[in-house]
């Protein structure tokens, strides 16, 4: 007889004997567990031992590994919830990472002028001499027009009737267009000082694409004459109106389409710590006698302000998300509560090995939080593959903020907690005698 | 027989009564002492499942005292009784109730989760039990690639890693062929000459008459106790 005699000795204190038997737990494992530390040494007989976080874990993922069917479907939910929500965050933040870099590439300190209405709501119109003014500005870099020819349209050959003008402007364009709105060719050439004088037109690339013209040297019926396209321009994120335009030269506007010197469009490049600036005064600039017939803008703005009206969308998408991520929830919570059914026996075998209402308590809660997580990772990787997909078919760069991965998976940790408490606490509550009645 | 300075465990004038009146033990006292080998005998219904729930704290008398050790159970909180359970209890089911994919050697290490021994440890002492109940060569078999003898050592096996004060085997031969149940019984009797204390119950008369100590029950009362004889001889 190894024990000590004596009743209740644990209360008795310094009269241990330090028989105690060793059963190897480290001796820091043992304080502070719910024994009273004034009564001395504790009695290792009725001080339950602490699991540590690698038991609590192995006993969790045990339950999972027994029904790894169940565990993949239920975890399935949740990773849906997940998955759809670090989709729309990632698919967003791509799209703005996006949008940053075309802003980045086209510029920000891109502004335009262009006649408002005066004061009897007539359109206005910019001084001939406005163009000039705006490119003296201090800290604009550079400024170039072009003036809307409203009365010449553009078709394919002069057989097309008049009407069928394929929404194309004839615009006259002045020749630095292309540096100051950082236009590009996608075949062809710029209007020079030569060919600005002759009947030779520039198409916008969508206007290219209505006419049905792919390459350059061809003949276009514009304003009641053949015009020669010389080149054809890329598309064009930040003037989109450019796209569907064809440019023709300044002098050559006015000699053969009868255009009256009047820019309606200047674009102007400021320094862009001046940008707000310039912007001020341009206006006033532009047309010193009635700036207020003059509107001043900034096409970054637009594209902006479009990337913003997707967030209200991608609110929605995220609520949805949630939604799904609650079902899953729920199916966390039901896979749970059958799984203490089934495993009364279980419950009541760890009952009289000695776990306390606590250890089954936290061995079902970290179940259904392992659940849960295994559910919200696959659900951030799944994401993360929806991202890339949708990013990569659209030419976006792939981002997913880690601020969303790691709400992600601590929402999971969340919900298993709150999905498995009702279940744990069952189980927990379950008399020992009762569990093991169980057949 | 040489009697030991304090029971393993002793009921004193227990009654058990469940909710709807049932009495399932009536003013019942029982003393077991240290390296005893005890068989609790008797028919369905006589109490003696009742009695093991008693002797093993997984239930609380409605009148009387359980004493363990001499620690009174009664007094003690749910999580001390957890906390002896673990450490000085072994349990042995009819059903075995072994963890379904899980080696024998884990199966066995379970039985020292709660004891608060590091894994290394436990398996290290789960390999000892396994050997000493004769399946030294089955560690790494799961429950279904063991047979029913098998499956029962591997449950006392892990009843007894803990070295516990007293072994409780509720009709541990009941779901096994004879012959597997021999073996089981031998095990136990085995376990018993070296020290381990055991209670055994079931309702098989040809079984408890195996054993040294019978202790026959009817109608949640003992009617009948070697010890008595022993006493008055």
């Amino acid at each position: 007889m190894r024990r000590p005699r004596g009743r209740r000795h644990a209360m008795s204190g310094a009269a241990q004997d330090g028989n105690a038997p060793v059963t190897g737990v480290p001796a820091g494992d043992r304080t502070g567990i719910g024994g009273r530390p004034s009564a001395g040494a504790p009695d290792d007989r009725d001080t339950p031992a602490r699991l540590g976080p690698r038991d609590v874990l192995r006993v969790g993922a045990a339950g999972l590994r027994a029904r790894p069917m169940r565990v993949f479907l239920s975890a399935l939910g949740i990773a849906i919830g997940i998955a759809a929500m670090i989709g729309v965050v990632g698919i967003s933040t791509s799209s703005r990472a996006q949008l940053q870099a075309t802003l980045d590439r086209l510029g920000t300190n891109l502004l335009t002028v262009g006649p408002g209405r005066d004061m009897f709501g007539e359109d206005a119109q910019l001084p001939t001499a406005s163009v000039g003014m705006v490119a003296r500005m201090p800290d604009v870099e550079s400024a170039s027009a072009t003036g809307k020819l409203s009365d010449a349209k553009v078709y394919r050959n002069d057989h097309i009737p008049a009407g069928e003008s394929g929404g194309i402007s004839v615009l006259a364009a002045r020749l630095d267009l292309p540096r100051t709105v950082g236009l590009t060719m996608a075949t062809g050439t710029w209007l020079n000082a030569g060919t600005a004088r002759y009947p030779a037109v520039v198409l916008g690339a969508e206007s290219a694409q209505r006419l049905g013209i792919a390459t350059p040297n061809v003949q276009v019926w514009l304003g009641s004459q053949w015009f020669t396209v010389v080149g054809i321009l890329d598309a064009n994120e930040l003037v989109p109106e450019l796209d569907s335009a064809a440019l023709v030269g300044w002098d050559a506007a006015a000699s053969d389409l009868g255009f009256d010197g009047h820019p309606t469009t200047i674009y102007t490049r400021a320094d862009k710590a001046a940008v707000e600036r310039v912007r001020e005064l341009l206006a006033a600039t532009a047309s010193p006698e009635s700036p207020t017939e003059v509107e001043v803008s900034r096409p970054s703005d637009a594209l902006a302000a479009e990337s913003a009206s997707n967030k209200a969308f991608t609110g929605l998408l995220l609520g949805l998300g949630g939604v799904a991520l609650l079902v899953g929830g729920v199916g966390v919570a039901n896979t749970m509560v059958i799984s203490v059914l089934e495993r009364r026996a279980e419950i009541g075998l760890r009952r009289s090995l000695g776990a306390t209402r606590g250890q089954i308590r936290t061995q079902f809660l970290t179940e259904s939080q392992l659940l849960a997580a295994l559910g919200g990772i696959g659900g951030v990787a799944l994401g993360i593959v929806v991202t890339a997909v949708f990013a990569v078919t659209q030419g976006w760069p792939t981002v997913v903020p880690p601020w969303a991965m790691a709400g992600g998976i601590l929402a999971t940790l969340l919900i298993g907690g709150v999905a498995g408490l009702y279940p744990a606490i069952r189980a927990a509550r379950l008399a020992p005698t009762e569990a093991l009645a169980t057949p | 027989m040489s009697l030991p300075l304090e029971p393993v465990v002793e009921l004193r004038e227990v009654t058990k009564t469940y909710p709807g009146g049932v009495t399932a033990l009536d003013a019942v006292s029982l003393t077991v002492q240290a390296g005893e080998l005890v068989a609790i005998v008797g028919p369905s219904g006589s109490g003696k499942s009742t009695m093991l729930h008693l002797l093993g704290t997984l239930d609380r008398p409605s009148a009387g005292t359980v004493l363990v050790e001499g620690r009174d159970v009664s007094r003690m909180t749910d999580r001390r009784l957890s906390a002896l359970r673990a450490r000085r209890i072994g349990f042995v089911f009819q059903q075995f109730h072994l963890a379904a994919g899980v080696g024998a050697l884990d199966n066995v290490a379970d039985g020292l989760l709660y004891g608060g021994a590091p894994l290394g440890e436990r398996r290290r002492r789960a390999r000892g039990a396994l050997e000493r109940v004769g399946l030294g060569h089955r560690l790494g078999h799961r429950p279904h690639q063991l047979s029913g003898g098998e499956k029962q050592r591997v449950a006392i096996a892990r009843a007894v890693v803990g070295e516990p004060a007293m072994l409780l085997a509720d009709e541990p031969t009941g779901a096994l062929d004879s012959v597997s149940g021999a073996g089981v019984l031998d095990l136990l009797r085995e376990l018993a000459e070296t020290g381990t204390t055991v209670i055994l119950i079931t309702h098989d008369r040809d079984i408890a008459a195996l054993l040294p100590r019978q202790v026959q029950m009817r109608d949640g009362r003992i009617v009948h106790d070697d010890a008595w004889v022993e006493a008055v001889s």
